[in-house]
């Protein structure tokens, strides 16, 4: 069309970036930026939290158990003294990074795995998929619970065995997705010019696949802080001292009827999380829609 | 009298499904000369885009020999496949599903050089914008993606991926179906100047009579899975010989409305061409089919070049 | 019916239907108007957007509740204005008196459902009769569309494309109806296929006197099945004319461009004489005329604020375009 103005002689047009465009996309939504605030405030309270707790989170100090919320401890302290802000500061890092790190374990294998399977196709996607079926046909809880006793508790045994139950949902939701897009005949088309089944994966499948992965990961980060919380809660997880905010809970737990508020704090904290992580995910997947596209 | 481009000798494709083996291409024998176009014409299901893929080595054939300037490559090694398949392009009929939505105009059109690793950045550079240029695609629209362009302009940036690496051989498989009269007519242009400017040599696979009348050198007309009649186009409108040729072109409704067609409509159940039996597919629903019929079928040569697979030709013709 | 006898059966006016999307306004259908006698068969045609599946949908008022509106315009079918009917009245009117052949028969058919008990449904629900009467009356159209009645208890699946179209078919004609909508009706059939359809449509019509409108971009349907003929373009008719004027006198540039564009199948011309440009973007239509930008006959008038003013010829040819006079002339 001859009415559209063409740039400057010579100049060609800079490739628009995706990324850029999601990111546009969801500056638009004000839940979705609501999320993505709320996280990046839990983020930069976890990395800056020496600065900002007022007290170290396991000093105890048996003058001051129990304290309601005042004006010397914002949380009020806990049975021995330890000032509950502190703590949930702290536990921002162990919560926060447990679920960020057994979302992107979950993921990657998920990714090869399912884009493997989704992909060859014939024998090697029927083995794959049997193994997932055994794995999915376990109480997710138990599973979770049998792997980490097998490698024991603290933090990065914690964050393999939540990651390791995630990967059957994940490689489905990917093997799904390759399966419908590599009948299309822009596969056909990358085929007839040589690609490599290495590069017509990395190159078309996966991107045109991915954002369904995304947007469920990004959710499911809420989940696996909460998870997080109750192997803490079971004492599977993390170990006291560290104040993880599902261990807090845990300690908490004999004290409810008389100081709920030691409750209350980290219950909040952890489910301020989990809707910060919803909002973004929500946000993702319309952003994300190319139906929705301009 | 210049030497094919592409030979097939009886070309067979059959799948496996769960009733029995579909007989998709069975027993196809062509050959196309440099710089001509072999139109294919069939209705949906005989096999005609299978043909296509087939012979471009997207799908394993089932027997028969493929040859391409004369080099036999029926059963070539990675390698060779992989030097063979830069010689033979494909143009797919949807606009909207050829094209990967993620990419843009300029990585689709790159894709092929870089693969063929045969050039260095600054010249697959350079090939970009030579071959926008020839499909007409502004440069302005290099960063775009295709859900910017509308269907002709998404065809023309398909056409420069398969053109990317100078092939000898394209499968146009029913590039125009999808479009719009107006834009299908730039398109059908933009192919022929193409094939006169790089002695292209093409197969032209398709349902709509009158641009295969248009583009085509020569003619097959498959039904299900088989040739029926092969002979240089203006011959096969002038003089079709095969029942089924005779009734698929007088079923196109003509624009002439002083001349309609006198339609002969087919009745019958269409065979299915899972495990057929030997005989003529078109018997069922053949106004000539007589017991002979149901007997294998040979092709004849009728007059110089125009080949028939129909037992009762003669008496027909 | 009180309306005097001269009215027309079906006349549309003055038809204005916009969609919303995106704080967009697409402009689909932008004033159309026309009129049809009984027993007579419209082909509505045009490419891609130029907004016939609309014109159909509004007059069946079966346009989406929402992102959607007609904004103006009249319809009136046997004297009974349809736009002001309310929604009970027009279900009374859907099936008995239009009815809708769509495109893809695939997604017009219920897959879980015999054939038969979807027609049987349709006769059930417009008409006031018993069960057996109903399923005699469905055997009945499954014949008359050249399917034997034993398939009454087969499934879509198990039938062909072109036989599912013929159910479809028998769908739509199963209440008789005096105004039959058929969108693109054998665009995914195969040519053969397509020959019998198309055959099979105009004989039940002439039978059952009724009319209809065909959608279609193909000429060559049009030249074998319609009477009159409307050439639309941006949501606007541009010509309108019987069968016989269209073809043997196209006026407007747009119709003449179609026709160049189109593979003739006696010529042997070597190039295709393709309409330059690409049709209107419907959010933002051309100022004037909507073909201006892409005619070749051009002129400073046609890009004037303000619609195309109407030509008539004598015996009923219209015209929308201002240099009509010199359209086609200098290659005479």
């Amino acid at each position: 069309m001859s009415d559209i103005t063409v740039n400057a002689a010579g100049a060609r047009p800079k490739k628009k970036s995706e990324f850029v465009r999601i990111m546009k996309e969801l500056s638009r939504n004000k839940l979705a930026v609501i999320g993505v605030v709320l996280i990046i405030l839990e983020a930069l309270i976890a990395i800056f939290a020496p600065l900002i707790a007022p007290y170290d989170p396991l000093e105890m100090n048996l003058a001051e158990t129990f304290m309601k919320p005042c004006a010397k401890h914002l949380f009020g302290t806990d049975d021995v003294g330890r000032d509950l802000l502190s703590r949930i500061i702290y536990g921002a890092r162990y919560s926060l990074s447990t679920g960020v790190l057994a979302m992107i374990f979950g993921v990657v294998c998920g990714l090869l795995v399912g884009s493997i399977a989704g992909y060859a196709g014939g024998q090697v996607d029927n083995i794959i998929m049997r193994i997932l079926d055994v794995i999915q046909a376990l109480p997710g809880m138990l599973l979770l619970i049998v792997l980490a006793s097998m490698l024991g508790g603290g933090f990065l045994n914690t964050v393999i065995a939540m990651g390791v139950g995630a990967i059957a949902g994940n490689a489905r939701l990917i093997r799904a997705q390759i399966m419908k897009e590599k009948s299309a005949e822009y596969i056909e088309a990358c085929d007839s010019i040589n690609c490599s089944k290495f590069r017509i994966v990395m190159k078309h499948l996966l991107p045109n696949t991915i954002s369904p992965i995304i947007v469920s990961a990004s959710m499911s980060i809420g989940n696996y802080v909460v998870l997080g919380s109750s192997m803490s809660f079971i004492g599977l997880g993390v170990q006291p001292p560290t104040p993880e905010w599902g261990a807090l809970l845990s300690d908490a737990r004999s004290y409810i009827a008389s100081y709920p508020h030691l409750v209350m704090f980290p219950g909040m904290a952890i489910a301020i999380t989990v809707l910060a992580f919803n909002l973004l995910g929500d946000g993702l997947r319309d952003a994300m829609d190319p139906k929705l596209k301009h | 009298m210049s030497a094919p481009v592409i030979e097939v000798q009886g070309l067979k494709k059959y799948f496996s499904t769960p009733r029995g083996m579909l007989h998709a291409v069975d027993d196809v024998t062509f050959k196309i000369e440099e710089g001509k176009t072999l139109g294919v014409v069939g209705e949906s299901g005989c096999g005609k885009s299978t043909l296509g893929r087939t012979i471009i080595h997207l799908h394993e054939k089932t027997d028969g020999k493929i040859f391409l300037d004369g080099k036999d490559i029926s059963d070539l090694k990675k390698k060779e496949l992989k030097a063979a398949r830069e010689k033979m392009q494909i143009i797919f009929q949807d606009p909207y599903s050829s094209l990967d939505p993620r990419q843009t105009v300029d990585a689709t059109i790159r894709e092929p050089l870089i693969v063929s690793r045969r050039y260095t950045k600054a010249e697959i550079d350079e090939k970009v914008e030579a071959l926008m240029d020839l499909v007409g695609i502004d440069a302005r629209l290099q960063m775009a993606y295709p859900h910017e362009l509308d269907g002709g302009r998404r065809q023309r940036v398909g056409i420069a991926r398969a053109l990317a690496l100078d092939p000898r051989f394209v499968v146009c498989d029913e590039p125009v179906s999808a479009l719009d009269v107006s834009i299908q007519a730039h398109v059908l242009n933009l192919l022929k100047k193409l094939q006169q400017e790089k002695q292209l040599t093409y197969m032209f696979v398709t349902h709509d009579m009158s641009v295969v009348r248009h583009i085509s050198d020569d003619i097959c007309v498959m039904y299900l899975g088989q040739v029926v009649e092969k002979c240089e186009a203006k011959e096969l409108f002038r003089n079709p010989v095969h029942p089924y040729t005779k009734a698929l072109l007088s079923a196109i409704p003509s624009t002439d409305i002083d001349n309609p067609n006198q339609r002969e409509i087919l009745t019958g159940e269409i065979t299915s061409p899972i495990n057929p039996k030997p005989g003529c597919r078109f018997a069922a629903r053949c106004k000539y089919a007589t017991d002979a019929c149901h007997e294998p079928q040979v092709q004849e040569e009728i007059a110089p070049g125009h080949f028939v697979r129909c037992c009762r030709c003669h008496e027909i013709g | 019916m009180s309306e005097n006898m001269n009215s027309p059966y079906l006349s549309v006016k003055d038809l204005f239907v916009e969609y919303y999307s995106n704080d967009q306004t697409v402009k689909a259908v932008n004033g159309i108007s026309f009129e049809m006698e009984k027993g007579s068969v419209l082909g509505l045609v045009g490419e891609t957007g130029a907004g016939k599946t609309t014109v159909a949908k509004s007059i069946l008022r079966i346009l989406p509740d929402f992102g959607c509106q007609i904004k103006s315009g009249e319809i009136y079918l046997d004297g009974q204005d349809l736009l002001s009917l309310k929604e009970e009245e027009m279900r009374q009117i859907r099936g008995n008196k239009i009815a809708m052949i769509f495109q893809d028969p695939m997604t017009a058919l219920n897959p879980v459902m015999t054939v038969g008990d979807q027609i049987f449904e349709v006769v059930k629900l417009h008409n006031d009769m018993t069960d057996e009467q109903c399923k005699a009356r469905a055997e009945e159209m499954l014949e008359t569309v050249g399917i034997p009645k034993e398939r009454y208890e087969e499934y879509p699946h198990q039938f062909s494309g072109g036989m599912k179209q013929r159910v479809v078919i028998a769908m739509a004609l199963a209440c008789d109806p005096d105004l039959l909508l058929a969108d693109e009706p054998t665009t995914a059939l195969d040519v053969t296929i397509q020959a019998q359809v198309l055959d099979l449509i105009r004989d039940l019509q002439k039978k059952f006197n009724s009319s209809m409108i065909l959608i279609t971009h193909d000429m060559g349907v049009v030249a074998t099945t319609c009477d009159n003929v409307a050439i639309t373009y941006a949501g606007r008719i541009i010509e309108y004319g019987n069968k016989e004027q269209i073809f043997h006198h196209p006026t407007h540039p747009y119709t003449i461009g179609l026709f160049g564009a189109i593979p003739s199948m006696n010529g042997d011309d070597e190039w295709l004489h393709p309409i330059e440009g690409l049709p209107p973007d419907p959010t933002n239509l051309p100022v004037g005329c909507s073909f201006s930008p892409r005619c070749p006959y051009v002129t400073d008038v046609c890009r004037q604020e303000g619609d195309v003013p109407k030509r008539i010829t004598a015996d009923g040819h219209i015209c929308f375009c201002y240099n009509m006079d010199k359209v086609g002339k200098e290659e005479q």
